[in-house]
């Protein structure tokens, strides 16, 4: 291979013309690789959902995912993106995010990749707050792997790391995540789309970092994990229903999302809790913000200096 | 003139002054006595005069405190080492004057602290100059300060000793100290003053002056260390976006990044480890920006799964490496060149990588120029491997032509036509950014599963066979773009001394002397590591003995990193190897002698002055 020629000259992308408004038939992509049943269907379909809504243009749609059954996700998805490795994806799309202010930064993945090889990164990309839409499929097993103990495995639960069941306390998704400081936090279930639908969709137009678990069953490896929500399955299902500030008495019992210590409560609430958004601070800045502010105050005291004058003060500095 | 009281050398002094050539002051004292900063000053005062300089410098791995030196070499000449000894040894304190008396040369002179030092009264071997440096200070800029503003003290000694340029000095001196409050400049102006306006007599028999450098160089001269050089070069190339963790020696190439990227644009993300520094940084590359992320040896260990990712999705990658010793945290601010084959064949699997290595200071602006356009060209990561002792000493050399090298990256949005291919086996792959429209409307997923040209993943064995050697001819393919390799010296011979990074002016100072004495040497030093540049087994082959010269181990086999790589790359039973371990760079007599004894050379020490300059040159 001969060495390749300068890359092409850029071309600005095409002004706003009038489209036609994304379907689904021209979201999907490779058919999904997940065993017949798996709930991670259901995801994909509210985020086709999701995406149709928000009717971003495609080429701005970043689908970017870590390792697991989950994780496949983007394959599935026609828009830009990308399949990482195992636990990293929150760096690497905080790295789209920041680096394109322009684009709408989706990343998918399950239990295993989040909230054990990649909990550092939830914990810190939380504290950065870049601007991107997180979702975890949580199915409280490794799948692709084929059953052994994940971090949000109850404990008793039969794996094959741990026969005799597991012995761990499991994450609670919800208080790590408040804890960490995740400015938008909500969940759902796979069996309810329009919960779903709803959940993603807030989500995405939250201005942060919004993350969404979704419990998803894995009809493989832990059948019925999630029963206990569903109410055909002789489970409860209890939404989170958002105060209406309408002066109401029974608007007093609803929830503020703006409260952080009434959501650590909702977090702490026995399985398998309650589903809806459990915080939103609409206040802080986000990282994609701060940096551009930093950027603008700081080309303001150089007086916007090209490049080349920039660099040949420092090296006239250096005389 | 520094101020109204600034006293000048008298002509009478002046006279008496013996000319020579260069010199080696080496400042031995704590690391909070701002030793580094009298460096910094003689070191921009040479390159300001057209003078050639060299610097070294240890620093503990402490927080705070501990034993530091500083080195200068100075001089008219080519100079390329900071030299093996010293001729001027300034002790602070009795530690510094214990520990670093046998690095004076015999005939030297001993500079030091009366208040602090007593030296050994039978020591003739040198001139020992007694300085009542700390309570002089504090005498001429009273107050509270104290000991502050004593190296400035000693600065004004030095210059006084070697007549150095007055007006060039105090001036450096406003500009470093300019933009702190009025007393601080004052103060340092006073300690400058009253070092320098030491009496001469007792100094009689210590003064000096270097040569004029017998040619003005045609382009200004700037000064600084490797690990701001590269980063600047870095900017130059056209980097705006990268994404670190703080680990001694790389930090201060994220400092600089830091503080320097938001003016032009640019961003540079602390991250919460090393893993998750290369994440974003390639997410930045993801996005169309030229990218770096960076560390020191434990770093890029941590690094090497996101790499092996960059290889397979074929992700262009800036990846600096500043070598320290290990293994594990080692010797954190010492120099080793240990990770050469972790640079190259680190992380899982057939990860074909590029790597490259600066030979000094000035070589770290022109490598970052050179890994960004390989890094642009093949979209591939580039390793830049740069070590401890390049990224802390300072060096003199020419501006950079700044207006003609510096590079604009920007994404490459342009819609991409229907035929497009992320992976394609039958040319460069060219990655599309997102925001960039696919005419086909079929969008791409860029990935770390075998895939096929589309990005499908694929588990399909000859696409496997097929894309592996894609990644590896398109790594070959690079070594084609790089020039032969410089070789100085005898073009055959007895001996060729090949080495890489930090070891070049002391192999070349080494290879000097060697064939002063009659030896048909030559030296290779090799900046493009991995692929190999072409023409080396030629060059290799004229040659009775090939000796590469590395501050790593044997290992198992009896040979360096980069010897067993050579050895394994063209099976020349000639390629041999000398290592060392003990964190320093190399001495050139250190060199000379392992040579000697190799090549079978009787003598051992040639060309090692064992007299100091200041003894031996004829008043």
């Amino acid at each position: 291979m001969s060495a390749p020629a300068t890359p092409a000259p850029v071309v600005p992308a095409s002004p706003d013309a009038p489209r036609a408004p994304l379907t689904k038939k021209v979201l999907v992509a490779d058919h999904p690789t997940w065993c017949p049943g798996c709930g991670d269907f259901a995801v994909l379909a509210s985020f086709y959902k999701v995406l149709e809504k928000l009717n971003y243009p495609q080429e701005k749609i970043v689908t970017f995912a870590g390792i697991g059954c989950s994780s496949r996700f983007p394959y599935f998805v026609n828009t830009h993106g990308g399949h990482y490795i195992h636990g990293r994806a929150l760096p690497f799309a905080a790295g789209i995010s920041l680096g394109r202010d322009d684009l709408h930064v989706f990343v998918f993945g399950g239990d295993g990749d989040g909230f054990s090889i990649g909990g550092n990164h939830l914990v810190h990309t939380a504290r950065k707050n870049p601007r991107l839409t997180y979702v975890i499929m949580d199915n409280s097993v490794y799948g692709l792997t084929k059953k052994q103990t994940s971090p949000t495995s109850p404990i008793g639960f039969k794996s094959k790391t741990d026969p005799w069941g597991a012995m761990d306390q499991p994450i609670n998704p919800m208080r790590t995540l408040l804890n960490s400081g995740a400015t938008f936090v909500a969940r759902s279930h796979a069996t309810q789309v329009n919960h779903m639908v709803e959940m993603m969709l807030k989500a995405a137009q939250h201005d942060g970092f919004s993350v969404v678990e979704i419990l998803s069953e894995c009809v493989e490896f832990f059948e019925g994990a999630f029963d206990g929500a569903v109410p055909r399955k002789g489970g409860t299902w209890q939404p989170i229903e958002l105060k209406k500030n309408d002066g109401t008495p029974e608007d007093a019992l609803r929830h503020d999302p703006s409260d952080k210590l009434a959501a650590m409560k909702l977090a702490s609430e026995p399985w398998p809790g309650k589903f809806g958004i459990y915080y939103e601070d609409k206040v802080r800045p986000t990282k994609n913000a701060l940096e551009q502010k930093l950027i603008a105050t700081t080309r303001e005291k150089t007086k916007n200096a090209s490049d080349l004058e920039l660099l040949s003060k420092t090296f006239a500095r250096m005389r | 003139m520094v101020s109204p009281n600034t006293p000048t050398a008298t002509d009478a002094a002046a006279s008496s002054a013996t000319i020579i050539p260069d010199v080696v002051i080496r400042l031995a004292g704590n690391s909070q006595d701002g030793i580094q900063a009298v460096g910094g000053f003689l070191a921009r005062l040479a390159g300001r005069s057209d003078q050639e300089v060299m610097t070294y410098m240890t620093i503990p791995s402490t927080i705070s405190g501990g034993p530091s030196i500083f080195q200068v070499r100075m001089g008219s000449g080519e100079i390329l080492s900071s030299g093996d000894r010293a001729d001027v040894l300034v002790a602070f304190y009795q530690h510094s004057y214990e520990s670093h008396r046998s690095s004076l040369r015999p005939g030297g002179v001993l500079l030091y602290d009366s208040d602090h030092v007593t030296p050994n009264p039978d020591d003739k071997a040198v001139t020992a100059v007694g300085v009542p440096m700390t309570s002089a200070t504090v005498e001429a800029v009273g107050g509270s300060t104290k000991e502050k503003g004593k190296n400035i003290y000693v600065l004004g000694l030095i210059a006084r000793m070697f007549d150095l340029d007055v007006p060039k000095l105090s001036q450096l001196i406003k500009e470093r100290f300019g933009g702190k409050n009025e007393d601080i400049v004052r103060n340092a102006l006073l300690a400058f003053d009253a070092g320098y306006a030491y009496p001469a007599e007792n100094l009689r028999s210590c003064l000096y002056r270097l040569e004029k450098s017998p040619v003005a160089n045609a382009r200004t001269q700037v000064t600084g260390d490797g690990n701001t050089i590269l980063a600047y070069g870095l900017l130059a190339a056209g980097v705006r976006y990268g994404s670190g963790y703080p680990i001694t020696p790389w930090s201060s190439i994220m400092e600089t990044l830091r503080t320097e990227l938001p003016k032009y644009g640019g961003i540079f993300v602390q991250a919460e480890d090393e893993i998750a520094a290369c994440s974003t940084a390639l997410g930045f590359a993801y996005g169309g920006h030229l990218s770096v992320t960076g560390s020191s040896g434990p770093g890029l260990s941590l690094k090497m799964e996101a790499l092996g990712w960059a290889t397979m999705a074929e992700i262009p990658l800036i990846v600096i490496n500043v070598q320290r010793g290990g293994p594990s945290t080692g010797l954190p601010t010492n120099i080793e060149q240990s990770d050469l084959l972790q640079a190259i064949y680190g992380s899982h699997g057939d990860t074909p990588r590029v790597v490259l290595a600066p030979k000094n200071v000035e070589d770290c602006f022109y490598i970052a120029l050179e890994a960004a356009r390989i890094a642009r060209e093949y979209s591939t990561p580039v390793l830049i491997l740069t070590d401890q002792a390049i990224a802390t000493r300072i060096e003199a050399f020419d501006e950079p032509d700044l207006a003609k090298l510096m590079v604009q990256v920007k994404p490459d949005l342009h819609p991409r036509a229907p035929d497009f291919k992320p992976y394609p086996l039958d040319g460069p792959t060219r990655p599309a950014p997102p925001g960039a429209v696919m005419t086909s409307g079929k969008y791409p997923t860029v990935t770390g599963l075998e895939h096929d040209e589309l990005g499908h993943p694929t588990a399909n064995p000859g696409l496997h066979t097929k894309m592996t050697e894609k990644r590896r001819e398109k790594i070959k393919s690079v070594a084609a773009s790089f020039p032969a390799p410089e070789l100085a010296g005898d073009e055959s011979g007895d001996v060729l001394l090949v080495g890489w990074g930090c070891t070049y002016g002391p192999i070349r100072e080494a290879v000097n002397r060697l064939r002063a004495a009659g030896v048909k040497a030559a030296h290779l030093q090799m900046r493009h590591m991995h692929p190999l540049a072409p023409g080396l087994e030629q060059t290799f082959n004229r040659y009775k003995q090939v000796l590469v010269i590395e501050i790593n181990d044997e290992g198992l086999y009896g040979y360096g990193q980069l010897a067993t790589l050579l050895r394994a790359r063209f099976c020349n039973p000639a390629i041999t190897s000398i290592t060392k371990t003990d964190g320093l760079t190399y001495k050139v007599s250190e060199i000379v002698e392992r040579v000697a004894k190799k090549i079978g050379l009787a003598d051992t020490t040639i060309g090692t002055r064992k007299q100091s300059i200041l003894a031996v040159t004829p008043r």
